[in-house]
This record gives structure tokens, C-alpha cells and sequence, in this order.
């Protein structure tokens, strides 16, 4: 069970290593692997209808509200070491001894997390995960990503999903393996349930449902990242943002070093490109093949199939691809 | 989590008489407060009878909004694109996707608490920011902003954000998508069957 769990993410993040070389064309400039992504974006919404969607009504018709909250609560108080974690990474650390405070708190007079009385007490919930630290950090989103189940992600917040999100969550610590399974598909339906009615609006409203539910992704990491504030965005910075990443994408089997070492002039024309305003409101984004053209090209090196290494590969070539980022990181 | 975003969103702007002199944020407040008030006494919109919505949000919503510059937002750079009629029509049916996503929204809201934060504006300011957030217990709050703008009719909301996601620009990329293929015609005729198909939805609906 555990092997195949270890093998299903494994190929996961192959899935995602692989796609990230193999950009198609076509579609909108704003999502490279839109053809790939529609696939499984059709994939997963089958999944949904025929199985995950039943499950998590016939689950919010059979519990009262009050059950249904208390198992919401149960699990987000969990949730809160990691996101208490993460804050401090981020530098928050005053967010972060909230999170503690509220898991003590709900731990013990909310008994075992199934009220969230710290709420009421004053101290906030948060959202942060490790792709939100990472965007802190100024490392870019990269190319949009559907991933198998789980829907909505990008190059970073995919990796850091299956990569490292997983063992800040205590759920996966539970030694018994029937009961961890159990209680990962409770939070899963509950997780769906507490989503219905946002899905059912989110596909009334859409045009065109793929591209509603990956535009608003987008806007909610950007804004999760600022926490709530996010600097404007001009319109044409998107498109030309990630026609880099993907331009980036591509060259993932350059070094970790080598980009490294080149990341630093790459973030600072791009940080002067954003601040001309000239440039925002042309109303054409710079050609992807303009901004690869700055940034030579490294040849030679064997691509190498470990994921630790293209890890940090895709990480720092994302990091010069978004410049947007760039501004707000923690960097002195 | 984000069940109750969309309803709120659009509940804050009931019917403010006049609202000349009123301070943005105190007319959101306002607005705001009247709606839920009118929600929580309204046995048959929690139910979500369509045509009492639709009643209350033609009545008091509305009115505050400015269409026009929402679907010009929508639209970005493609706007100007689009000759003066077009323009009439992209509106109309831009407005009427919008209401119905609004108006079936509203009957879900179950008693959260809205917080009102403080206005960061200057005196002479005719473009604000009003942030508002919705607290649920369990989940984060949600931040619901408003982008305002003063007109000669008082202030009106141009753009609603939900927790980041502003429900006007989200459009932006499938509009330039269509108008990309089949240009503004196609968008309006997408417009067009997207409402027709809402309307035939609503009315086999039993509710």
C-alpha cells in the first residue's frame, strides 16, 4: 500500500517533470500546456460526477450541519501546525505563534479540534502552505498544471504539494494504515462537500469552465501569496510571464547552479521591464523568445531523470521567470 | 469554504435612497446589513425561490453597480474593439450572466458574520478600495472587496474581488479567447446561448 502510494506520486511528479519539457503550442499564451490540461481537467471532472460529487451530497444529506462543521474544524485544526510552519518561513512570526495558539487551544477546550474556539477567542485562521512560502521566497508559479484528482496547480504549488505539503500534514503520520486511509477520505468528501455550492455557481457563471476555474487559481494563489494584497497587475505582465516560464520550462536540464548564478542579472531587467510603464500599457506582451534571448543558453549538460535535482532546477528557472514575485521576497 | 463569497458579494448593495454624500464604506456597511437583514426574515429565498432573488437584487442591488465599466474591465484591451452597439449588447448580456451567478448565490447565506474594515483613502479619492470579510468558523476569513468609483449618481462598485478572485477580470482571458477566434460577434454570440442555456436551466428547474 505504501509502495504504491510512494509509486502513484512518484508518477505524478513525473507527469509533471515531463510536461513542463514538453510545452504545446497553441491556445491561449497564458497557459502552455493547455492541451494536456484540458485533457485532464475533462478527466477529473468525470471523476468528480461520477464519484467524488455523489459522495460528498449523499454526505452532506446524511450528517447534520453540526457534525459536518465539527469534521471540518477537526481537520483544520490539524492543518494549522503546518500553516504555523510555514508562516515562520515566511518570516510571519507572529501569524505563526497564532496558528500554535490556536492549535493549543482548539486541541484542548475545543476538544481535540472539533470546535474552532479559538476563532471566536480572536486568533485567525490562516491559509498558507509551502508553494505560498516559496512564492514569499520569489520563486515563480511556473505553467498552470491540472494534476490527476487534485485539479488546480502550477509548477511550484504542484511539487510542493506532492513533494513537501505531505509531511507537514499529520494525517499522513498515523501508523495505522486502514485508519490513516479512512481519515483521508473523510477529509476528502468533507473537503468536496464544503465546496458545492461554489463549484455549482463557478459553472454556472463560466464561458468556458476550464479556463474559469484556472483563472480564478491564478488570481487566489497570487493573492494568497500577498495575503490579501497583492500589487496591481497590468495585463499584458501575464501573458509575457508565462511565456517565459515556459520558455524557461524548457530548458530545465540546465544545473541548479548555473541558473543560479544567472538568475541574479535575469530578476533584475525584469524587475526595471515591469516598473517602465511605457511597457504595461502597450498592449503587447514582449515575445517569450525576446526575454530567452537575454539569457544564455547553457548547453552540454546530460538530463538527468532524479527528481531532487530538477526540483530545484524548475524552482530557480521559475524564480527568474516571474519577476512580479520577485519584488515582494524576502531577499535584503 | 468559499460557499457563501458569492452571495455576499453581491448582497451588499441594497437600496441606499441617496447615497450623494455617503462615504463609500459607510454605504457598503449600509447596504450590506439592509440585504442580509432582508435574507434572514426571507424564509422563501433561503428555500431559493428564484423570483424573490431576483426581485431583491433587481430592487436594491442593481442600482449600485456600473455595468459598463465592469464589462469594459471584462473586456481589457479588446473593449475599444468593439463599435458602440456591440458594446450596448456585450453589456446586457454580461450583466445578465452576472445577476444570475449573484442571484443564485444569495440563498446561500447562512448567518456568517461580516466584518467591515476601515477605508484607506484620501478626502479628494473618486477610485476606492471598500474590503469587507466574511468570518466563518473553521475556515479562514474571506475577503470580499469592492472596487468603487464616484460618479455624478454617487459611488458605484465596478469590480467585486472573493478572496482574491475578482469575479469580473476572471473573464478577461476566456473574452480575449473568443474574440481571439471569432471575434466580438463570437463573444456575443456565446454570451447569448450561455444566458439561454441558464434561463432554460432555471425554469425546468421544480424551484
Amino acid at each position: 500500500m505504501i509502495m504504491s502510494r510512494r509509486f502513484l506520486r512518484l508518477s505524478l511528479l513525473a507527469t509533471l517533470v515531463g510536461l513542463s519539457g514538453c510545452a504545446t503550442t497553441g491556445g491561449s499564451p497564458g497557459d502552455p500546456l493547455e492541451g494536456y490540461n484540458r485533457a485532464m481537467f475533462g478527466f477529473n471532472e468525470g471523476v468528480d460526477k461520477a464519484i467524488i460529487k455523489p459522495l460528498a451530497s449523499g454526505y452532506r444529506t446524511v450528517m447534520p450541519e453540526f457534525a459536518r462543521t465539527g469534521v471540518t474544524n477537526f481537520f483544520a485544526n490539524l492543518g494549522d501546525l503546518w500553516i504555523g510552519i510555514n508562516n515562520i518561513l515566511q518570516g510571519k512570526v507572529g501569524a505563526g505563534a497564532s496558528d500554535f495558539g490556536r492549535f493549543a487551544m482548539n486541541s484542548t477546550i475545543g476538544i481535540l479540534g472539533l470546535f474552532d474556539v479559538a476563532s471566536n477567542a480572536g486568533l485567525e485562521k490562516h491559509n498558507e502552505d509551502f508553494g505560498q512560502t516559496l512564492g514569499r521566497w520569489g520563486v515563480g508559479g511556473g505553467a498552470y498544471v491540472v494534476l490527476p484528482l487534485l485539479g488546480s496547480s502550477n509548477v511550484r504549488d504542484g511539487f510542493s504539494r506532492l513533494v513537501v505539503d505531505w509531511h507537514g500534514d499529520p494525517v499522513w503520520y498515523v501508523g495505522n494504515i486502514p485508519t490513516r486511509n479512512e481519515l483521508l477520505g473523510v477529509r476528502g468528501v468533507d473537503d468536496r462537500a464544503n465546496l458545492l455550492d461554489v463549484s455549482r455557481l463557478a459553472e454556472e457563471a463560466a464561458l468556458d469552465h476550464y479556463a474559469y476555474v484556472r483563472d480564478a487559481f491564478l488570481q487566489r494563489r497570487r493573492s494568497l501569496i500577498y495575503d490579501g494584497e497583492p500589487p496591481p497587475e497590468a495585463e499584458p505582465a501575464k501573458s509575457s510571464d508565462s511565456g517565459e516560464s515556459r520558455d524557461a520550462a524548457a530548458r530545465v536540464e540546465t544545473t541548479p547552479a548555473q541558473i543560479i548564478t544567472q538568475r541574479g542579472e535575469r530578476i533584475a531587467t525584469a524587475a526595471d521591464e515591469e516598473l517602465t510603464p511605457a511597457k504595461e500599457f502597450a498592449g503587447v506582451a514582449a515575445p517569450p523568445a525576446a526575454a530567452g534571448q537575454e539569457f544564455p543558453r547553457v548547453t552540454g549538460a546530460v538530463y538527468e531523470p532524479r527528481i531532487p535535482a530538477n526540483y530545484a532546477a524548475l524552482l530557480a528557472v521559475s524564480a527568474e521567470a516571474h519577476a512580479g514575485l520577485v519584488r515582494t521576497s524576502l531577499r535584503p | 469554504m468559499m460557499k457563501l463569497l458569492f452571495a455576499l458579494c453581491f448582497s451588499v448593495f441594497a437600496a441606499a435612497a441617496s447615497a450623494q454624500d455617503i462615504a463609500p464604506d459607510a454605504q457598503v456597511k449600509k447596504i450590506t446589513n439592509e440585504v442580509i437583514e432582508v435574507i434572514k426574515q426571507d424564509k422563501d429565498i433561503q428555500a431559493g425561490n428564484r423570483k424573490k432573488i431576483d426581485q431583491l437584487v433587481d430592487a436594491k442591488v442593481l442600482p449600485h453597480f456600473n455595468f459598463s465599466r465592469m464589462t469594459a474591465l471584462a473586456m481589457g484591451r479588446n473593449w475599444p474593439k468593439a463599435n458602440t452597439e456591440q458594446q450596448k449588447i456585450l453589456t446586457n448580456e454580461f450583466r445578465t450572466l452576472l445577476v444570475h451567478t449573484y442571484s443564485g448565490a444569495l440563498s446561500t447565506y447562512k448567518n456568517q458574520v461580516i466584518e467591515f474594515k476601515p477605508l484607506r483613502a484620501a478626502a479628494g479619492d473618486t477610485d476606492v478600495t471598500v474590503r469587507t470579510q466574511v468570518k466563518q468558523p473553521g475556515t479562514e476569513p474571506v475577503s470580499i472587496d469592492y472596487g468603487m468609483e464616484k460618479t455624478p449618481n454617487g459611488w458605484k462598485v465596478y469590480d467585486v474581488v472573493v478572496g482574491g478572485v475578482s469575479l469580473v477580470t476572471n473573464y478577461r482571458e476566456t473574452f480575449n479567447a473568443e474574440i481571439r477566434d471569432a471575434g466580438v460577434d463570437g463573444l456575443i454570440k456565446s454570451l447569448v446561448s450561455k444566458n439561454r442555456s441558464l434561463e432554460t436551466q432555471a425554469s425546468s428547474k421544480p424551484k
